[in-house]
């Protein structure tokens, strides 16, 4: 298509935006900076995984209905499987947020990957919370009694009715998975575009500068030969190409 | 390293040297290591499954506590009945200081406690001749006269041993023996819950009512606090039996352990609005001065990014 021709396509538009939020090369790039190499950076994609099988045992009981589980022994096992899953969604976002947090993840315009995480979390709280109330058990009946008072005192109890049941499901089951959706999407979109975040001391990490002192391993004693690379072979000219770049 | 230096660190990661990553496979292994982990813990521990407490069972667990529940409802002074916004306007609710949240919020779920919950579902139920005589003089009763013989009742079980409602003295109660028993009744018979959310509606999906009425008695805080899930016993984020519950909610359960909160009138008010102010400042963090450099001076960072790829002199 010419540019004549594209000028005044919506689709070409479309397109263009796409391209300049996470060009093409940035969505799935095969390279990583180097200094991506600690366990932490594993939470993130192990939250997203869980985050799958959440949706996925979900979708199992949604087929049941809500109180198929009680009286179907399959049906008991996904609702556990979509217990532990929730559990181990929690454990690894709570980890990645706190690692996040320690790597200070916000420098360099990514103020809003962090609140697109921070409002995942809040947003998975909600949803978790209203599946609880949705398990139509005693679980349900305490936790929602409960509950009651301190949305009624901050206002929202008189439009998010803890005590109606079915409210609670159709919530659990469409409007939050739908809000979690669309920010962890947003989230992992920002990241693609922005990079992860480098070191807070760039100290050894960029051609031209020493590693800290600190960070040196102490020389073995009658040891000859110095300490081999610890990481893969880095590649200095080759970059992912930027958002920045492609703007 | 110079402060001069470190407000000029790149923060533009395609400036860095690269490597291999596989992006593909990393989320591949993960996905498969994170089901195999749910489907051994869901196979090992499964998961809770308490059976929801039925009047039926509250009535022949504690039946004088269905009575007096009944005789709160009919004399306004139950929690349901006495709380305010969103179901009635008995109380101006919890305040957040100048702020009147709840009651600004309004009456949005209107709940008349002894219309909807007692003398609503006795008169639908038709409990026989002993009990629509009751209806009929509760009906034709003055408010005055209904708020006194309700009241000197629920006195009455107060004092009663056990509450028993067969060892209250004779005195002013009106019908409300008569009705709080046929109330008790329909508990007993199974059909109080019925009453409650499908009366009026084919299809019952809010249980509102129910739920109210079963937190205005005793045998339900009873039942939770017995598997130690009480305000008081971190009860929010806990479920039954052994189970990890809502870990999550760590910290807004935290306020409710501790003075003032613990002890105010305003508790929830006073920690919704911590715990809002506490989570603006968490997505905030960035913008706020002193809190997003504090990872810098914690340090741990140098424990994620503790190999230098770059030699000495590379």
């Amino acid at each position: 298509m010419t540019a004549t021709a594209e000028r005044g396509s919506w689709t070409a538009s479309l397109r263009h935006r796409l391209a300049r939020t996470v060009p093409p090369g940035q969505v799935l790039p095969d390279r990583q900076p180097a200094y991506v190499a600690s366990w932490i950076y594993v939470f993130g994609v192990l939250s997203l995984a869980s985050l799958l099988l959440v949706l996925a045992s979900g979708i199992v009981l949604t087929v049941g209905g809500p109180t198929w589980w009680h009286t179907n022994a399959f049906g008991h096992f996904v609702n556990s499987t979509h217990l532990w899953s929730v559990e181990l969604f929690f454990a690894t976002m709570v980890i990645h947020l706190w690692g996040k947090f320690f790597m200070a993840a916000w420098r360099g315009k990514r103020g809003l990957t962090w609140v697109t995480g921070g409002l995942a979390f809040f947003g998975s709280l909600g949803t978790a919370f209203t599946g609880y109330l949705s398990q139509t058990n005693f679980d349900s009946q305490w936790i929602s009694t409960q509950a009651k008072d301190g949305l009624n005192a901050a206002g929202i109890g008189a439009y998010f009715n803890v005590l109606n049941g079915g409210q609670m499901l159709m919530w659990h089951i469409t409007l939050l998975p739908l809000l979690v959706g669309v920010i962890v999407l947003l989230h992992v979109v920002l990241v693609r575009r922005h990079g992860v975040v480098p070191p807070i001391d760039e100290t050894g990490w960029l051609p031209g500068t020493q590693p800290p002192e600190r960070e040196q391993p102490p020389e073995p004693a009658g040891r000859a030969e110095p300490p081999a690379p610890v990481e893969p072979p880095v590649r200095t000219d080759e970059r992912v190409p930027t958002a920045r770049s492609r703007s | 390293m110079s402060a001069r230096r470190r407000a000029g660190a790149p923060t533009d990661s395609h400036l860095f040297p690269t490597r291999p990553y596989d992006l593909v496979k990393e989320f591949s292994i993960a996905l498969l290591a994170m089901t195999l982990l749910t489907l051994l813990l869901a196979a090992v521990f499964s998961s809770p499954d308490d059976k929801a407490i039925t009047m039926q069972q509250w009535a022949q667990a504690d039946p004088n506590d269905v009575v007096a529940t009944a005789a709160g409802e009919l004399a306004g002074t139950t929690t349901s009945a006495s709380y305010g916004a969103p179901y009635n306007h008995a109380s101006s609710g919890q305040q957040l200081g100048p702020l009147s949240l709840q009651r600004w919020a309004g009456v949005r779920i209107p709940v008349d406690s002894a219309q909807a919950m007692v003398i609503g579902p006795l008169t639908s139920a038709g409990s026989g001749p002993l009990v629509g005589a009751a209806l009929r003089v509760w009906n034709a009763a003055p408010a005055s006269a209904r708020q006194a013989w309700a009241s000197n009742y629920s006195d009455a079980l107060s004092s009663a041993p056990d509450g028993n409602p067969a060892a209250v003295k004779p005195g002013n109660y009106g019908p409300v023996p008569v009705l709080a028993q046929a109330e008790l009744a329909l508990a007993k018979a199974g059909v109080l819950e019925g009453l409650l959310t499908t009366r009026k509606t084919f299809y019952g999906s809010n249980p509102t009512t129910a739920l109210l009425l079963l937190a205005d008695g005793s045998y339900l805080e009873d039942t939770a606090r017995a598997q130690h899930l009480g305000g008081d016993q971190w009860g929010m984020m806990n479920e039954t039996g052994n189970y990890p519950g809502q870990p999550w909610l760590w910290l807004y359960t935290f306020w409710y352990q501790i003075s003032p909160f613990s002890s105010s009138g305003n508790a929830d008010a006073l920690v919704w609005g911590l715990m809002a102010v506490l989570s603006l400042g968490l997505l905030l963090i960035p913008w706020i001065p002193g809190l997003r450099s504090l990872p810098r001076h914690l340090g741990v960072h140098r424990l994620i990014w503790r190999r230098p790829v770059m030699r000495p002199g590379g």
